[in-house]
C-alpha cells in the first residue's frame, strides 16, 4: 500500500500524501527515534508510577526531604541558569558556543574565595556581612568580565570571519589556558570559602517552607541578577542594540551601532553573570579549585539547550529545569525502578534530560528554529 | 525640476570595488545634489547594490573617493554617514524581525539623543503609516510585506536622512502596493528629502525621477535626464521593453 501512493507519479492530492508521511515512513532514522521515545517515555512513566505508588503506601520519600531536594535543586538550577545566560547570549550575536565560559565561573569563584578568606581573616565577614558581600560580589564581577572581555579581545575577535570550528576549538584552547593558570597561581587543592555567619545560614520560615538561609540568599541574588539581565536586554538601548545585532549586523551597523562595542559588552555581561554565579556556589557548597569551571560549565551549556540556546529567559528556565531533575530524578524515577546507588547517578540523569529534551524537541524547549535566512 | 544645489551631497570621484579579486565597480562617478530625487538603473548583477554599500561603507572602494556634503568619507565607518544624513532602505527591507514594530522605528533614531524631536519624528511617520501606528507591539517578522516595507521607510526616516538610498523598493510587493509605494517615495522627496534609488522597475521609476543613471556590469553607460531616458530607444529596448 506504502509503495502504491508514494510511485504515483502526479499526486492530485498532496496534503493526503503529507498527513500519511507520519506513518508511512521508510526511514530508519525516523523509525529508530520513534522507538527510543517510546522507551524513554515508558522507562520514565514506570519509574514515576512505582514512586507515586510507593508514596501512596507510605515507603517512600517524606514530603520534607521531597521538600528540601525541589528547593537544592530550583537553588543548584539558578546557578546554572546564570551561567547558562553567558553561552546563550554570545551564541545569540556571534552563533559560537565559547567552551571557556565555564572557567570564566571559575575565575569569578576563585577571586570570590581570594576576597572572602581575607575578609574572613580580618573579620569583616563576620561584624558586616552585608557589606562583605557586595565587596565579593563586585571583585569576582569585575574579574569574571574582564576574563571575557580579554578573552574576546585577544581569542575570538581575530577569528570572527573564520569557519566556526576554528574560534570553537579555540575556546576549549581557552578553557584549558585558564584551568592551568589558576592551578599555576593557587595549586591543585581545593580552597573553601568562609561559612556563612550563623545568623544567615540558620533555617528559617519561607512561604511556610523551612529553608536554609544560604539557599534564600543564593535563590535571592540570582533572581536580582536575572531580573537585572532582563532589563538590561529587554528595555535598554544598549539591550534593544544587542538584539538588533543578534538578528542582522549588517542592518544594525547600518542603523549606526558599534557592532564590535555590542559583542563585546555582550561578552561581559554574559562573564558578569557567571561571576555573581561563581560567588554564590563558594557560598552554598564552600569548596572551589581550579577545576571548578569544569562539571557546572558542561550543565550550564546542557541547560542552555535545553531552553533553547539564544534564548536568555529559555536559558534561565532551563537551568532550573535541570537542577530539580538531577535532584529528584534520581530518587523520583530511578530508585523505584530498583537501580542502586542512585544519589551518584546526578549527572547521569542531567544529560538524560539533555538527550530525551533532544529527541522531542531538537531547538531546545523554548527555542525557535532558526531558518536558513535568520542564521545565514 | 528641482533647483541644483551647487554643491553635491553625495559623490562618487572615480570609484572601483572589487570583492576578492573580482572587479565590480570600474571608475564610476556620481553625484546626487539636496532634494533631488535620482534612479540608478541596470540588469542583475551590474554592480548597484555595490553602489549604494559603498556609499553607506559597507563596502570599501579599491581606489577613489567617496565624497558626503564635500567630505571625503573613505575611512570613515557607516555610523559616521548615518549621523551626517544619509542612510538605507534595504533590499529585502531587512527589518529586524525578532523586535517589534516599535524597536525598529526607534533603531533607526539610535544615534540621535533628541527626545523630543524622536517622538515628533515617530508621530510624524505614523501619520504617514497609520497601520503601522496599530501594529507597533507586533514582532516586525508578522507583518506583511507591504506593513514591512512602511516600517523600513520608517526606520530609514527616523535619522533624519538629507538623502535616503532604496535599494529595489519595490521587490516582493504585491502589484497593487508598488504604485502605493512609489507615491510613498513622492511624498518622502516632497518633504524635502534627496532620494537614490535602485530599481528594476524602470519605467515607474523614471517616471518620478529627476534624473537616472544606467549602470552595465560596474560601468556608467548612461547618465541623463528622466526624460530623457525614457525617451531613449537603446534604453527602451533594454529595460523598458516589457513594461
Ligand atoms: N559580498 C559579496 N561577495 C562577493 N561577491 C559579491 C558580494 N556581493 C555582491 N557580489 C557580486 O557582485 C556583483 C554585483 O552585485 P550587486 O551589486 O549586488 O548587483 P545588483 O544589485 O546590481 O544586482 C554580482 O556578481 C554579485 O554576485
Ligand atoms: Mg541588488
Amino acid at each position: 500500500m506504502a509503495a502504491t501512493t508514494s510511485a504515483k507519479p502526479t499526486g492530485p492530492t498532496p496534503v493526503k500524501n503529507k498527513k500519511k508521511s507520519v506513518f508511512q515512513t521508510n526511514n530508519w532514522v525516523d523509525i529508530f527515534l520513534t522507538v527510543v521515545r517510546l522507551v524513554a517515555i515508558g522507562i520514565i512513566g514506570l519509574g514515576f508510577t512505582l514512586f507515586v505508588i510507593q508514596q501512596a503506601t507510605g515507603e517512600g520519600l517524606s514530603s520534607e526531604a521531597l521538600r528540601n531536594l525541589i528547593v537544592a535543586g530550583i537553588a543548584q538550577g539558578a546557578m546554572y541558569g546564570l551561567i547558562a545566560l553567558g553561552y546563550s547570549m554570545v551564541y545569540g550575536v556571534l552563533g559560537f558556543i565559547n567552551f571557556a565560559h565555564g572557567e570564566v565561573f571559575m575565575s569569578g569563584a576563585i577571586a570570590g574565595w581570594i576576597v572572602s578568606d581575607t575578609l574572613f581573616k580580618n573579620g569583616l565577614w563576620e561584624s558586616n556581612f552585608i557589606v562583605s558581600l557586595l565587596i565579593v560580589l563586585t571583585v569576582s564581577v569585575f574579574v569574571s568580565t574582564a576574563a571575557t572581555i580579554l578573552m574576546e579581545r585577544i581569542a575570538y575577535r581575530p577569528l570572527r570571519e573564520s569557519p566556526r570550528l576554528i574560534p570553537l576549538i579555540t575556546s576549549i584552547g581557552v578553557s584549558f589556558f585558564m584551568q592551568n593558570a589558576v592551578l599555576g597561581l593557587i595549586g591543585p587543592s581545593s580552597k573553601n570559602f568562609p561559612a556563612l555567619p550563623e545568623w544567615l545560614s540558620k533555617k528559617r520560615g519561607f512561604l511556610g517552607i523551612e529553608l536554609e538561609g544560604t539557599k534564600l540568599l543564593v535563590l535571592f541574588v540570582a533572581f536580582v541578577s536575572m531580573a537585572g539581565l532582563w532589563f538590561f536586554v529587554e528595555r535598554t538601548k544598549t539591550g534593544k542594540a544587542m538584539r538588533a545585532v543578534a538578528e542582522d549586523k549588517e542592518i544594525a551597523a547600518l542603523m549606526g551601532i558599534n557592532v564590535d562595542r555590542i559583542i563585546i559588552t555582550t561578552f561581559a555581561v554574559g562573564g558578569a553573570m557567571a561571576g555573581v554565579a561563581g560567588v554564590l556556589w563558594g557560598l552554598l557548597f564552600r569548596g572551589v579549585s581550579f577545576l571548578t569551571g569544569f562539571l557546572p560549565g558542561i550543565k550550564a551549556f546542557t541547560a542552555a539547550v535545553i531552553g533553547g540556546v539564544g534564548n536568555l529567559g529559555g536559558s534561565m528556565a532551563g537551568g532550573l529545569i535541570l537542577g530539580v531533575a538531577e535532584s529528584v530524578g534520581p530518587l523520583l524515577i530511578l530508585e523505584p525502578l530498583g537501580i542502586p546507588g542512585v544519589s551518584q547517578l546526578k549527572d547521569v540523569v542531567a544529560f538524560s534530560v539533555l538527550v530525551l529534551v533532544l529527541l522531542f524537541k531538537p531547538s531546545g524547549l523554548f527555542g525557535e528554529r532558526l531558518s536558513a535566512e535568520d542564521r545565514a | 525640476m528641482t533647483v541644483l544645489d551647487p554643491k553635491p551631497l553625495l559623490e562618487f570621484r572615480n570609484i572601483n570595488t572589487h570583492y576578492g579579486a573580482v572587479h565590480i565597480l570600474k571608475d564610476v562617478d556620481l553625484a546626487i545634489y539636496p532634494g533631488e530625487l535620482v534612479c540608478l538603473l541596470g540588469g542583475n548583477a551590474s554592480g548597484k547594490s555595490t553602489t549604494l554599500k559603498t556609499l553607506l561603507g559597507m563596502v570599501t572602494p579599491t581606489t577613489g573617493e567617496v565624497v558626503l556634503d564635500g567630505e571625503v568619507v573613505n575611512d570613515k565607518p557607516t555610523s559616521y554617514r548615518v549621523e551626517r544624513g544619509i542612510t538605507m532602505v534595504p533590499e529585502n527591507r531587512r527589518l529586524f524581525k525578532r523586535l517589534s514594530v516599535k524597536e525598529n522605528l526607534e533603531l533607526g533614531a539610535y544615534l540621535r539623543n533628541d527626545k523630543d524631536g524622536i517622538a515628533e519624528d515617530l508621530e510624524r511617520i505614523y501619520g504617514m503609516f497609520p497601520r503601522v501606528k496599530e501594529r507597533l507591539s507586533q514582532r516586525a517578522g508578522t507583518l506583511s510585506g507591504g506593513e514591512q516595507q512602511m516600517v523600513a521607510m520608517g526606520r530609514a526616516l527616523m535619522s533624519r536622512p538629507r538623502v535616503l538610498l532604496m535599494d529595489e523598493p519595490s521587490m516582493g510587493l504585491a502589484p497593487a502596493l508598488v504604485e502605493t509605494n512609489f507615491e510613498l517615495i513622492q511624498q518622502i522627496h516632497k518633504e524635502g528629502v534627496a532620494i537614490f534609488m535602485v530599481e528594476q522597475n524602470a519605467n515607474m521609476a523614471l517616471s518620478i525621477a529627476d534624473r537616472g543613471w544606467v549602470l552595465q556590469t560596474g560601468k556608467v553607460v548612461l547618465d541623463d535626464t528622466a526624460d530623457a531616458l525614457l525617451q531613449n530607444q537603446d534604453l527602451r529596448a533594454a529595460y523598458l521593453g516589457q513594461a
